[in-house]
């Protein structure tokens, strides 16, 4: 057991610095940052003297472990447009992502663990496959596109939530519901699946032929099996979902982490953009981590794998 | 392809199977649409009236029958910017699953087919690969290099490949010990041989679920891409971008998102019908 917390752990350290690394080549391969922060109207002499304030004249692999030595002790440098740290930015952003990433899981878990379950009991008939049919148009929502057209339903022509911003908590409510489409599809699919094989095993005959009554075998003896595989992908998919937001907070000016990257991305502050892929990665890998480990205390036929 | 994979009672099956239909008329649709976009459209898509801005579709109050659905802001004719945006975002969907096709099938046969530390080295890659953020990554590139269509395909290609290579690393452990790969080697086979020859003819019909998947993904990216004003440059008609340029006008006049986001929806949709038709026939499990 400890040897595979210590081997997956490992992992996620040598992945996360890998990530750090392509963050850094993300901005010095792909185009003359100096010109690039610069602007189009820039002058040469100009170029030279942001290249000559902000270090980029130094050898790259300086320039390099300057930033990474920084990085891992969490300080990502100035905003070149903000003027303040860019540590205190996301720090002051990522309530509201990550608020908005929990009300778009919970969403998604209410409305797939019912739907997965149902499938599963109902495996093969119409139900199943209105269910699957569901998981489909969820997959193929366009969010921006849904984001749009629920602000003009439910914000506009019923006026029931807030159109934009979150200065009351019902304006969570579309962006949540938004968000939660991109999960469902795949949480669905994974209830259904996991159910159906919980519902196929000796323990479920066992519990039968007992003359427990359907729901205690649903719940206590099905659903917990299936869940195992539900709770880590739940976990897998709220990183997805924090590292999506950036299309759905710009369509509702939701001021998180991923409003404040398409800012600074519009603005050429790359130290901001470099920063949010950075933390919206480690998020993610931390997340699966989780999953991993969770998914070994709960299951123990993992821990060899 | 599918002739020398799908025997032919599976074929059979595919056409009795309504989602594929639907899937296969509304792609094969759009396909049609795309190619033949220059001799169909009823007028030039890039061609400005400014005296006949946002003018609703023909069927809905005053509507002009000259414009099916409308004018755009720019009173450019919608319909034929509808039908030039279907051939963006096909093209974009073939070509990125190409792209992400190539990199990824190759990287996920090596690592399944030979384990040991090259396979470590590819499920390191994958790990990887999705802990990125592939949205903002692709913003962040597109806003330093300058948006064009060929880096939209080249941005999303090279963060589209992970699902092939989960799942044809799989798949091709699954068939690397099976006899008639054991046969091919001791009938002298080249190590080239059996990866083309056995290997991935046998794996192809779960890689066309995946590309179906990945192609539907790319089409929905590159509209989010150019919504967010950094995809398709315009004056380019993609579904994304005529949403984006358009939403200032959505309150009053719902239609100019409504007309480009359906379409959006119903291509997706029939390429994930598609997929699912095929995923179905093979019993491919994609759920994770």
């Amino acid at each position: 057991m400890l040897r595979f917390f210590l081997r997956r752990f490992a992992v996620a350290v040598l992945v996360a610095l890998t990530v750090l690394t392509l963050a850094f080549l993300l901005t010095r391969v792909s185009g003359d940052l100096a010109v690039s922060i610069a602007g189009p109207n820039a002058t040469q002499a100009d170029v030279e003297a942001i290249r000559e304030a902000y270090g980029l004249n130094r050898p790259l692999y300086v320039q390099y472990f300057d930033w990474l030595g920084r990085a891992v002790q969490g300080d990502f440098g100035q905003s070149y447009f903000f003027r303040d740290r860019v540590a205190n930015l996301i720090a002051a952003r990522m309530p509201v992502t990550v608020t908005l990433g929990l009300v778009g899981l919970a969403i998604a878990l209410v409305v797939s663990l019912p739907l997965g379950i149902l499938a599963a009991v109902r495996e093969g008939t119409w139900i199943d496959r209105l269910v699957g049919l569901v998981a489909m148009i969820g997959q193929a929502m366009p969010s921006f596109w849904l984001g749009l057209v629920l602000m003009i339903v439910f914000g506009l022509q019923l006026g029931w939530v807030p159109i934009s911003g979150v200065e009351t908590w019902d304006g969570y409510i579309l962006p949540g519901i938004v968000l939660a489409f991109s999960a469902i599809p795949s949480l669905t699919r994974l209830t259904r699946s996991g159910m159906i094989e919980a519902l196929a095993s000796d323990y479920i005959r066992t519990a039968r032929a007992k003359g427990l009554t359907r729901l205690s075998i649903l719940v206590k003896h099905g659903f917990r099996n299936a869940a195992i595989p539900v709770v880590s992908i739940a976990a897998v998919q709220l990183g997805f979902m924090l590292g999506g937001s950036i299309v759905i907070e710009t369509v509702f000016a939701l001021h998180g982490v991923g409003f404040l990257a398409w800012e600074s991305i519009s603005k050429n502050d790359f130290p901001v953009v470099q920063a949010v892929v950075l933390v919206l990665a480690l998020i993610y890998i931390a997340l699966t981590l989780f999953a991993d480990l969770l998914n070994a205390v709960l299951d123990p036929r993992l821990r060899t794998a | 392809m599918s002739a020398a994979v799908i025997p032919a009672g599976r074929g059979a099956r595919l056409l009795r199977n309504p989602g594929f239909v639907v899937g296969a008329a509304i792609v094969g649709f759009c396909a049609i649409v795309a190619i033949l976009a220059p001799w169909i459209v009823p007028y030039d898509p890039f061609a400005i009236d400014l005296d006949r801005r946002l003018v609703p579709p023909s069927f809905m109050e005053g509507g002009d029958p000259r414009n099916f659905l409308g004018t755009d802001q720019l009173g450019r004719d919608y319909f034929s910017r509808l039908i030039y945006g279907a051939r963006i975002s096909m093209v974009i969907g073939v070509l990125t699953v190409i792209t992400s096709g190539l990199i990824g099938i190759t990287m996920g046969v090596l690592g399944g087919f030979y384990g040991g530390k090259i396979d470590d080295a590819v499920v390191f890659a994958i790990t990887t690969r999705l802990s990125i953020p592939a949205v903002l990554v692709a913003l962040a590139v597109a806003a330093l290099r300058g948006s064009s269509f060929i880096l939209v395909v080249l941005v999303l290609g090279l963060l589209l490949w992970d699902r092939f290579a989960v799942v044809a690393r799989s798949t091709t452990m699954q068939i690397r010990n099976l006899d008639y790969v054991s046969a091919a080697w001791c009938a002298g086979a080249s190590r080239w041989w059996v990866l083309t020859r056995e290997v991935l003819p046998n794996i192809a019909t779960h890689l066309a679920v995946v590309a179906t998947l990945e192609m539907a993904l790319a089409i929905l990216l590159e509209a989010a891409l150019s919504f967010l004003g950094l995809g398709v440059p315009a004056p380019l008609p993609s579904w994304g971008l005529m949403i984006s340029e358009a939403k200032e006008y959505m309150f009053f006049s719902p239609w100019v998102i409504m007309i480009p986001g359906a379409a959006l929806f119903v291509l997706v949709m029939g390429v994930n019908l598609l997929g699912d038709a095929l995923r179905d026939m093979m019993g491919t499990d994609l759920s994770r």
